[in-house]
């Protein structure tokens, strides 16, 4: 298939379409606003429910209304559009509903600013809104990667009855890339034969719903969504290992950082550095055994951990996984300054050379 | 033996949980009554609010979604811009609708959502305790305004019916009580009203039933039935606040 150029944020929009998404829900926000824009515009030409909603706390609960009816349903926001979302998302968690749901991260906290971020690693993969749920979340670090997942994330959210998140960030999202519309694997999905979209028939009523006030019952309903994530965990965690195999110093990243890290790769071999990069793509169900048995390597010898945070946030889940077996560094802005592969250079050396 | 009276097939088995002397009995059965009278309880959806009803999806038979605090009117937008063709209500308390809930029921009425919501008014918060809504009235005492509700503390007040009058996509906004006979024979009937609109497809629908909270009010039922009649009633005055339909007839 000949390759088209896309710009990321309507590849998203296109490739929900071509998903088969049913219905939009959307408020604008920087870097993310040609989501909604070109939902408003296509997704009406192929059948579909554009609505542009008062605030990100109702699109996420229209999103709720038309998932709990049966519908593929979507929405789309930017990291403080996001916060207010977790609402809905904590919602749609509990009363098990589909739901693909889009952030084009930019720096925070609060307002911060319009460029790309990745300070919501921790909102995305720690839940971040109340209870004990989880949401899986697909990382793309290119605008070919962000169409299949976008893609895919309809039916990994039917298969499980939850909501998916996909993460970019802002550089993607409005980035312009050759990419194909390629075939995405189909899976068996399930019947909707819970979801509340009127009788017609059927001799009871479907309820959707997350209220359980019975404590042993709402036990017993945690512990069916805990078999649930489970399952997720053993099925859905995916990883990209890049020249890894004789690595001493492995990059840990995902998104763009780990797209430039690719850049700062070449240039460390080029120096006889032995670099390796290490790229979770399902940030939760998080790669953990695999970066666990990379650590235990004889020939790696440090990590150098690289994100667009000022600390660091996914850094966490790399040193749960690595469990102390060696050192791991960390290289980070925040506020939408992206690390560049000279800084990425400079500090995998300086790694190396504090475990030499 | 002729059967006079049986229970509406649009409410469940299920045994309600309100207290005693409280009317969300009376206004679900009038619900439920309107959809099986209609034909529209196969097709219906129904969604229930956070709040002293927020069990309704027990006891409505057709099918529910449990809205989060306040966004049922977004949730019902999402069920029925995906399903035009079905019966959509939203079932909302006053500190649910025109408290937490205010934007997500002005801008569903801006939008003339073809659903139709029906808003149990009885100006307190029931289910947390007797707190201060938005619709307590001056003087009234709750757990929060424990010396009575000031202006100056609180404001005045609001006025839902009204206020979403002002918009052109609610085509239908009435205000009913469910106190006696007659005034639960008016109530059903604007309730039909208001679905009947929704099927034609006019616009947004909405009723306002002034209700009791005998519980929380500290009153006996009766006294809470008068204490309606005397005090709410002439603040948030019975009636028709606006009808598209009618009023254009009259231009």
């Amino acid at each position: 298939m000949a390759k088209e150029l896309w710009k990321g944020n309507e590849a998203i929009a296109e490739a929900a379409i071509r998903a088969g998404c049913d219905c939009f829900f959307g408020y604008p926000i920087t870097p993310q606003s040609e989501v909604p824009e070109y939902m408003s515009v296509h997704l009406p030409e192929h059948g579909g429910v554009f609505v542009q909603a008062e605030s990100e706390v109702a699109a996420i609960n229209m999103v709720y209304g038309a998932a709990g009816a049966g519908m593929r349903a979507m929405t789309s926001s930017s990291s403080p559009g996001i916060s207010l979302k977790q609402e809905g998302i904590t919602y749609i968690a509990g009363a098990e509903l589909p739901a693909v749901i889009i952030n084009c991260m930019r720096g925070g906290p609060g307002l911060g600013t319009i460029q790309p971020g990745q300070g919501d690693y921790f909102q995305a993969t720690r839940g971040g809104g109340n209870g004990d749920y989880r949401t899986v979340v697909l990382s793309p670090s290119n605008v070919q990667e962000t169409v299949d997942f976008v893609q895919e994330a309809f039916d990994i959210a039917d298969q499980y009855r939850n909501p998916v998140m996909v993460v970019c960030d802002g550089l993607i999202g409005q980035m312009m890339e050759p990419i194909e519309w390629r075939e995405i694997p189909k899976r068996k999905l399930p019947p909707k034969d819970w979801a509340a979209s009127g009788r017609k028939g059927r001799d009871h009523h479907n309820v959707i719903n997350s209220l359980y006030m019975d404590p042993e019952v709402c036990d017993e309903h945690n512990r069916h969504l805990d078999e649930k994530y489970a399952e997720i965990v053993k099925n859905e965690i995916r990883w990209e290992e890049v020249e890894c195999e004789d690595a001493e110093l492995v990059i840990t990243a995902y998104g763009t950082p780990a797209r430039i890290a690719l850049t700062a790769l070449e240039a460390l071999r080029a120096e006889g550095i032995k670099a390796g990069l290490f790229r979770p793509i399902t940030l939760w169900p998080f790669p953990e055994k695999a970066l666990h048995e990379l650590a235990a390597k004889e020939h790696v010898k440090a990590f150098l951990d690289v994100e667009m945070s000022s600390s660091g946030q996914m850094i966490d889940d790399v040193r749960l996984a690595v469990e102390g077996q060696k050192p791991i560094s960390y290289l980070g802005h925040a506020g939408g300054v992206m690390p560049t592969v000279e800084e990425m250079i400079e500090s995998a050396k300086k790694a190396l050379k504090e475990v030499k | 033996m002729a059967i006079v009276y049986q229970k509406s097939a649009g409410l469940t088995d299920h045994e309600l949980h309100y207290c005693p002397g409280c009317h969300h009995g009376i206004i679900h059965k009038l619900v439920a009554e309107s959809l099986v009278e209609l034909g529209l309880l196969d097709d219906a959806i129904g969604v229930c609010p956070v709040g002293c009803s927020v069990f309704a999806y027990n006891y409505f038979s057709c099918d529910m979604q449990e809205a989060a605090h306040g966004r049922a009117p977004a949730v019902a937008t999402g069920i029925k811009r995906t399903h035009p063709d079905q019966c959509v209500f939203t079932y909302q308390g006053d500190g649910d609708l025109a408290s937490i809930g205010a934007a997500e029921i002005v801008h569903a009425a801006m939008r003339g959502e073809k659903f139709t919501t029906i808003f149990v008014n009885n100006a307190i918060y029931g289910m947390t305790g007797g707190q201060m809504a938005p619709t307590t009235l001056i003087g009234q005492r709750a757990t929060t305004c424990q010396s009575g509700r000031t202006v100056e503390q609180a404001g005045m007040p609001i006025r839902v019916a009204e206020m979403l009058s002002t918009l052109d996509g609610c085509v239908y906004a009435e205000r009913v009580c469910v106190t006696d006979i007659a005034n639960i024979n008016k109530a059903k009937k604007a309730i039909k009203k208001a679905f009947e609109k929704q099927m034609n497809r006019e616009g947004f629908t909405f009723i306002e039933v002034l209700s009791t909270c005998p519980t929380n009010w500290g009153m006996t039922p009766l006294k809470a039935n008068q204490w309606l009649k005397e005090n709410m009633a002439a603040y948030y005055p019975l009636g028709v606040i606006k009808d598209k339909a009618i009023d254009a007839e009259v231009k």
